[in-house]
């Protein structure tokens, strides 16, 4: 089950790297969502899968019965999933602040900090 | 989005999801929910308002700045933890406190992990509040 | 020289320049109460525990080689410290200038104290960063800059080679404890290791005793006040590479290879050092390159194992610090009190500084190795300990006269010339008499070279033997310390030492003018040192060109292209493939998820439309919230789901004001593609590896057992979040609150600039 769940991690990590080299950093945000997606993933897979039993205690049990998901990488992808949008958020913030002063979305040509040699922006 | 059903209903749908976000929130230790999935829940009637009716109702709705309330929450949380110290343990020990014992039952359950999580509850609710707010209405 | 002679007459420094005074005269006190149980074969040691798990502790001992250089260092502090309140009395910086050099006497005394290899490194380097302080203290000026970087460069340098070679030392020896480690000299020597742990030690103890070639710095670190060239680069800080390798001399002397490094890179400094010293104008770089010398002198003896040179090398470390402290300070009198240090100038102030004259020609008798001074002994126990060197004695004998005779000249020229010769130029200041308080070092110090000479049992005693011992194991080695041992060799070296050298002082400015023509013809290696700065600089903006170039896609393709080449590179070059992935138990409803997410994620990176994009980053939300919902994590699915929705609230608010996607032509990168699908399937490949590993379910097996009982709670994975691992939470919150406000502010800015 992880097995194929690794492939499919694989396919999200390749495709944010080709997002995340995109010119238009539209594209480049994109990536980010795939990639902190692949991320997530990744922390809950390492923690092995179970099918069907969440980490919940019965009532009148003191510990979950039998065989339950693992609780810690849950709670580690839980807050990682709301952490991911405020970055996500912020990114696209960013980018549109950025489009507004540049008025441009290729980061080629986002030069303000770092000119190319010989003055030009 | 000027549809008179989609203003009306939308006012009591958001109704509604706030008052399913407080029981998210409060159910939240001993079933799926707690102060993340609250916050979220509860910021989506807000999005959802404000997609409706307007950001400017949807803030006169809400009364207090978005900002304000995630750091609130942030600073209800740390109070939370700090708590622990005060009863001699270490930083962020929940502590507890059971109201009416029974025989049977331990009692109504008043703790700082509950103030911990409306902390984590107001912190997402405000923070994607004053995004979301921000950006439908600067962009 | 930072130091403003006008406003300082009558102004010293409040009693706060006191306080390191008494701290490392306090020191210095408990020191000597220890004494007594060194000298009777004891070692003190006091451990704490730093970091149990990789066998770091703090630890520190005293015996007799630590004793020794705690005494000088924290005892010759003292007078530094008191001389210094006056010389740098108005002083602007006077109080960060205290800070340093009380922060510098202690990381030395923590050094020297260490008894754990990572403890001694840190003390090690602290006291490389407070001597740039120290150097650099005049950094107004280029020089002074441009010497402190240089000291930091070449000591800090040496220091990672040191560090690297400390680790391979605790490695090899499974453990970091330095008694541990000399107590196993022999597993040590005839390690396959003992070559590469040597010299990557050794690179540390040469730069940092400012061995040839790396010699260089020494002399411009002279750049700092004269008090912390007195006290750093005669008595403490570049002591620290000879202290070092006279600690590891009992676990790590007796090969070829350690006699015939240090001994040759001992004598050649040396010499090289003495003739250097004597074309010196300036007094202070005269003292400086006499430095060098002594340095090179003990790091040769460092290279014998014969009682002799131990005792040699015990009795000379002493009577070196008492008299070139003494010099130095003597020269900073003269200094404070003539307004200059050209020896081609000064004369005469004999008559006028009759205290500061008698302190410097009784630490430069001393340094030239009249009877009855210390220096003597110390002479005629070189002679004796070169003699028993094991190979071509005669080389270094007459390597050591040779530098022996001119330390003769230089303290001929230091101390003699500036006080009873002839003055032909009038002098910057009219000179006069210093405060006691810049007297009683150079004096006390003084005397002390006079005092041991006379009786030099108690220096046996207390210092001399414990040294001995802590270099050869046992307490009788030592030879003793007397002033008359009948005729032998040594005391006809002696001799012909004196003659050598009141030769070479009256021919002194001859030679100097000849020297100056050969050494403008030898390499410089200050100079070279500059080239190579500027190489590194070249090669720096070189490297930034290419893989800094400005642009965004360059950056990250270089990262993704590291991460790559790391983790596919080791994959490769240690065979770890992981297995063949079995999928028998995978199911249909997963496979159907998965597809879901490989078409999302691969129509997201393909399609040219925002929309489709935005529909397709949904499709994988979705599915991957399908996977969380499919393998029990009900939390983690409702939290995914909802922040699917509320990103594709946003991303709708921002794509109605951006342009399209592909302005000109479609997007179609194939170099990319390789890049992406190569780290893709890495990732993949470490992904399989991990899940081959067993896992370790003890936190979670912990989490489930207590999250009723303890934390009265049913759902675990909430109970984590806000209970056991609530700090962690805390933090995590406090990261969405920032990212929520940077975000506001991004925008809010945004508004004003448009419509103010």
């Amino acid at each position: 089950m992880e097995a194929l769940l690794a492939l499919t991690i694989g396919v999200l990590v390749a495709t944010a790297v080709y997002l995340m080299l995109a010119r238009n950093i539209l594209r480049f945000i994109f990536g980010l969502v795939l990639f902190s997606n692949a991320a997530n993933l990744t922390i809950f897979v390492s923690g092995r899968v179970t099918v069907g039993a969440p980490p919940l205690i019965p009532v009148g049990a003191d510990a979950p019965v039998g065989d339950v998901a693992n609780a810690l990488p849950q709670a580690l992808v839980l807050t990682a999933i709301v952490i991911g949008f405020g970055l996500f958020a912020f990114a696209l913030v960013l980018m549109f602040r950025a489009y507004s002063s540049l008025g441009t979305l290729y980061s080629d040509e986002m030069r303000v900090a770092e000119p190319r040699e010989g003055g030009k922006t | 989005m000027n549809s008179i059903i989609l203003r009306v209903g939308t006012r009591y749908l958001a109704g509604i999801l706030v008052l399913f976000s407080l029981y998210m929130l409060i159910r939240g230790h001993n079933e799926p929910g707690g102060g993340f999935i609250g916050g979220l829940i509860g910021s989506t009637s807000f999005v959802l308002y404000a997609i409706a009716c307007g950001t400017a109702e949807a803030r006169a709705a809400l009364k207090i700045m978005p900002q304000n309330i995630a750091v609130a929450g942030l600073g209800i949380a740390l109070l939370a933890g700090i708590a622990a110290a005060l009863f001699g343990d270490a930083l962020f020990t929940g502590q507890w406190l059971f109201l009416n014992p029974t025989e049977d039952s331990k009692g109504l359950p008043i703790s700082t992990v509950l103030i911990f999580d409306i902390g984590v509850y107001l912190v997402v609710f405000g923070s994607i509040l004053s995004i979301v707010f921000a950006m439908e209405e600067e962009i | 020289m930072a130091r403003n002679i006008e406003t300082s007459e009558n102004r010293d420094n409040g009693l706060i320049g006191l306080i390191p005074v008494a701290l490392s005269a306090a020191l210095f006190a408990w020191l000597i109460t220890q004494a007594n149980t060194i000298a009777e074969g004891g070692a003190i040691r006091y451990v704490w525990d730093w970091v149990p798990s990789l066998g770091i502790s703090m630890s520190f001992m005293l015996d007799g080689l630590s004793l020794t250089f705690a005494l000088l260092i924290s005892g010759i502090g003292a007078m530094v410290f008191l001389y210094s309140r006056t010389y740098l009395a108005g002083q602007e910086h006077f109080n960060r200038f205290m800070f340093f050099l009380t922060s510098f006497m202690l990381a030395m005394l923590g050094l020297i104290l260490a008894d754990n290899l990572i403890t001694l490194f840190v003390f090690w380097e602290l006291t490389t960063i407070t001597s740039y302080l120290l150097i650099g203290f005049a950094h107004a000026t280029e020089k002074g800059r441009r010497s402190a970087l240089q000291a930091l460069f070449v000591t800090g340098a040496g220091a990672l080679a040191l560090l690297a070679g400390f680790i391979l030392l605790g490695t090899t020896m499974g453990s970091f404890e330095l008694s541990e480690i000399l107590a196993n000299g022999d597993a040590l020597r005839n390690h396959e290791l003992y070559v590469p742990i040597l010299i990557l030690i050794l690179a540390g103890a040469f730069t940092k005793s400012a061995q040839f070639p790396f010699h260089f710095w020494l002399p411009n670190a002279m750049a700092a006040p004269t008090p912390v060239s007195a006290f750093l680069h005669s008595a403490t800080m570049v002591k620290a590479g000879i202290y070092l390798m006279a600690r590891l001399h009992p676990a790590m002397s007796g090969t070829d290879i350690w006699f015939w490094t240090l001994t040759v890179a001992g004598a050649f400094t040396a010499v090289f050092a003495s003739v250097l010293a004597l074309r010196q104008i300036d007094l202070k770089q005269s003292l400086a390159y006499t430095t060098l010398m002594a340095l090179g002198t003990l790091t040769l003896f460092l290279g014998q194992d014969s009682a002799y040179a131990m005792t040699a090398f015990a009795t000379f470390l002493i009577v070196h610090s008492l008299y070139k402290a003494s010099l130095f300070l003597v020269v900073g009198c003269v200094d404070y009190s003539a307004g200059t240090r050209n020896a081609d100038i000064l004369g005469g102030l004999g008559r006028i500084m009759p205290v500061s004259a008698l302190a410097a020609a009784l630490a430069a008798l001393s340094m030239a190795g009249f009877p009855p001074f210390l220096g003597f002994i110390g002479k005629e126990l070189q002679y004796a300990g070169i003699l028993a060197i094991g190979s071509q004695p005669f080389v270094f004998t007459v390597a050591l006269l040779l530098s022996n005779a001119l330390m003769f000249a230089v303290a001929g020229i230091v101390a003699l010339r500036p006080f009873w010769g002839r003055r032909e130029v009038e002098l910057p200041r009219s000179p006069k008499e210093v405060p006691w308080t810049m007297l009683l070092g150079p004096v006390v110090l003084a005397c002390l070279g006079v005092f041991f000479g006379i009786h030099p049992d108690p220096l046996q005693f207390a210092l001399v033997d414990p040294l001995v011992a802590s270099l050869l194991g046992s307490i009788d080695e030592a030879k003793e310390l007397k002033l008359w041992a009948g005729v032998n060799m040594p005391l006809i070296l002696s001799i012909v030492t004196v003659t050598l050298g009141a030769a070479l002082y009256i021919g002194h400015r001859g030679l100097r003018a000849w020297l100056g023509r050969v050494v403008a013809a030898a390499p410089n290696f200050d100079r070279g040192w500059d080239r190579f700065l500027a190489g590194l600089k070249g090669f720096a903006a070189w490297q930034t060109r290419i893989i800094q170039p400005g642009i965004l896609r360059v950056y990250i393709g270089v990262t993704f292209a590291t991460a790559l080449v790391a983790i596919g590179g080791t994959i490769i070059a240690r065979n770890a493939w992981p297995g063949l992935p079995d999928f028998q138990d995978v199911t249909w409803p997963i496979i159907a998820i998965s597809l879901l997410i490989s078409v999302g994620a691969i129509m997201a990176a393909l399609t040219s439309s925002r929309v489709a994009a935005m529909a397709a980053l949904g499709v994988v939300g979705i599915g991957v919230a399908m996977v969380f919902i499919v393998f029990s994590a009900p939390d983690v699915a409702i939290t995914q789901l909802l922040v699917e929705t509320l990103v594709v609230v946003l991303v709708a608010v921002a794509l109605l004001r951006l342009p399209l996607l592909d302005q000109g032509g479609r997007d179609h990168r194939p170099a990319d593609a390789v890049l992406a699908l190569g780290v893709g399937g890495v990732f993949t490949l470490v992904l399989l590896a991990v899940l081959e590993t067993p896992i370790d379910l003890r936190l979670t097996e912990y989490f489930e057992v207590t999250s009723w009982p303890e934390a009265f709670g049913r759902n675990i994975v909430n109970v984590i979040l806000v209970d056991f691992r609530a700090l962690d939470t805390f933090g995590e919150i406090a990261v969405v609150v920032i990212a929520a406000l940077s975000a506001y502010a991004l925008l809010r800015t945004t508004s004003e600039r448009k419509d103010p």
